[in-house]
């Protein structure tokens, strides 16, 4: 058995043990740790196929900013797994289709018959190729309008996504650094001239002060 | 190299060599890689042991005291006793702590910062992988850093280093951002992602050819984005003033209060194989790597280690210097200064270089 295929059959079964672990664990920040294992384990999938450029991307994009955020919120909320597990019978059949659904979908692409899978010719690529080269010449040239279509909807989802949460409460005590950064000296300080005073001699005390 | 060390080894061993090279050489990659990454590891972590010391000693010198001078002549032994020390304390595990991630966080933090190390060159050839990729692997590794203290600061169950978790994975993802969009122009000046190219893409350009290569290396021509980078690296690996993530003042020391012992001591390692890291990164995407500022001085990883001694002691001397950033100025100045500076001037270097007025060609 080639070196390759002992990396593949451990990756794979990482994967599979880790995404099964997602579902099973009890607490919901293991659970997003075992996410970002899986996710770490397709990337080396990916590198397998010499796909470099998506699996760095991969951990780059999903282990590095996303699950990084979704742990942020996980392990903010307190999240009662009693109470979340409650409706597993109820929501069971619509999961159970849904999941059926999308292995009989994977099944028909992966076996192949219809795609002509088994007719693409097997990839010798030399020790030179830059997967990262090929992927922009496409996607800059041939794709260059989706492309920039897709990062404007992306950057709306972005505007609307603050826009939604953006309140501008008015009890809201925050300071503003621009504000404090514009401040000058005159804006806090006043100072005043005056003629100087002359001490005269203090009245004298009438009876000890408590 | 490797025929240099196979032909000295022959040498050495005389007679004995051949029926030791039948043995070995099916497993002659492995121990080639493994010898390589023990010459990378060992003068790193030595390194790093001897950086603690000299930041002790320059912050002393700059605060007029005089710094460890106590264990060794002139203290130089200090950094070995310190390590001694944190090896011989028992490391205490807090009651309430989710104890498997408790030892992961650790681990988490110290391993992407070896790891790192891998695509980084020295000298022409001298790298462990000289990969295509190198630039994205560098930007998908340290992005994995983060982990390793918010693990840490979750499992410690407890609620000062929750507080250094919170802050560090935000403060870590915004400041990546910036460096990433820093990168970019980079990326675009010396168009490739392999850092021996980066490098070698400094070499070329009308002051390199008058013999003064400094005034070609991309500080210069991208001298924003070089500062952006720099500060953007203190930021990214939590040092002061950039350090609210274990400010002592307000939260102790954040995600290390619960750790002790060796455990504690990972998170240190971590801290300074990073800072070593950014400095051999800032002066290969900026600063020429291992080239000669001055044309009939030989190139050399001399020059190398001369960049990233002058980084490390900037990182060093602006601790010295500067108070700490209140965080949400910390936020302000990532994402409301760095960023939209670095896109602009993604923009400045893209017109440029389609100008008749560039100079990269």
């Amino acid at each position: 058995m080639e070196f390759k295929t002992i990396l593949f059959y451990i990756f794979a079964a990482v994967t599979v043990l880790a995404a099964l672990r997602v579902i099973t664990a009890r607490n919901p920040v293991h659970a997003a740790l075992f996410l970002v294992l899986a996710f770490f384990n397709v990337a080396g999938l990916w590198m397998l196929l010499q796909a470099e450029f998506l699996a760095l991307v991969l951990i780059m994009v999903y282990v590095g900013a996303v699950m990084v955020l979704f742990l942020f919120v996980v392990m903010m909320l307190d999240i009662n797994i009693e109470e979340v597990r409650q409706g597993f019978w109820k929501n069971l059949p619509l999961g159970a289709l849904v999941g059926g659904l999308m292995v009989a979908e994977m099944a028909a692409v992966l076996s192949g018959r219809y795609f002509s899978l088994a007719n693409l010719p097997p990839q010798t690529l030399p020790a030179n190729y830059s997967n990262t080269k090929d992927l922009a010449r496409v996607l800059y040239t041939d794709y260059a309008y989706p492309f920039e279509i897709a990062s404007v909807i992306l950057l709306v989802g972005i505007i609307a996504a603050v826009m939604l949460t953006l309140r501008r409460r008015k009890d809201n005590k925050a300071m503003h650094s621009s504000d404090q950064i514009a401040v000058k000296s005159k804006d806090r300080m006043r100072l005043v001239k005056m003629a100087p005073e002359v001490e005269l001699p203090a009245p004298e005390n009438k009876g000890e002060q408590a | 190299m490797e025929a240099t060390v196979l032909n000295l080894l022959a040498s050495i061993l005389g007679p004995l060599w051949a029926p030791l090279w039948a043995v070995a050489k099916p497993v002659w990659p492995l121990i080639w890689t493994l010898a390589r990454i023990v010459l990378i590891m060992a003068p790193l972590l030595l390194c790093v042991a001897y950086l603690t010391f000299w930041e002790r000693k320059i912050i002393g010198w700059m605060q007029v005291r005089i710094g460890p001078n106590r264990v060794g002549p002139w203290g130089l032994l200090q950094p070995i006793a310190d390590g001694l020390k944190l090896f011989f304390k028992e490391v205490l595990f807090p009651a309430a702590s989710d104890k498997k991630l408790f030892v992961l966080g650790p681990v988490m933090a110290i391993a992407p910062a070896l790891a790192l190390w891998a695509v980084i060159p020295f000298s022409p050839g001298w790298v462990l992988a000289n990969v295509d990729a190198g630039v994205l692997y560098l930007l998908a590794v340290s992005s994995v850093g983060v982990y390793g203290i918010i693990i840490a600061g979750w499992a410690s169950n407890s609620k000062y280093p929750f507080f250094g978790a919170m802050r560090a994975s935000a403060q870590m993802i915004s400041y990546e951002v910036s460096m990433g969009l820093a990168l970019i122009t980079v990326l675009m000046v010396s168009s490739s992602l392999n850092l021996t190219d980066i490098v070698m893409a400094q070499s070329k350009g009308r002051f390199a050819g008058y013999g003064l290569g400094l005034l070609s290396w991309n500080w210069l021509p991208l001298l924003p984005m070089f500062a952006v980078y720099l500060i953007s690296g203190v930021a990214e690996t939590n040092r002061a003033p950039f350090d609210v993530v274990e400010g002592e003042s307000e939260i102790v020391a954040g995600h290390m209060v619960e750790y002790s012992g060796m455990a504690f001591a990972m998170f240190f390692l971590a801290e300074y194989a990073n800072m070593i890291l950014i400095s051999a990164m800032t002066s290969i995407f900026f600063l020429g790597g291992w080239l000669s500022p001055i044309g009939f001085i030989p190139d050399g990883f001399h020059w190398m280690a001369a960049k990233m001694a002058a980084i490390l002691f900037f990182f060093l001397w602006i601790r010295a210097t500067f108070p700490r950033y209140r965080y949400d100025q910390l936020m302000r100045l990532g994402w409301k200064v760095f960023v939209p500076l670095t896109l602009v001037w993604i923009l400045v270097v893209g017109v440029w270089m389609m100008s008749p007025l560039t100079i990269w060609k």
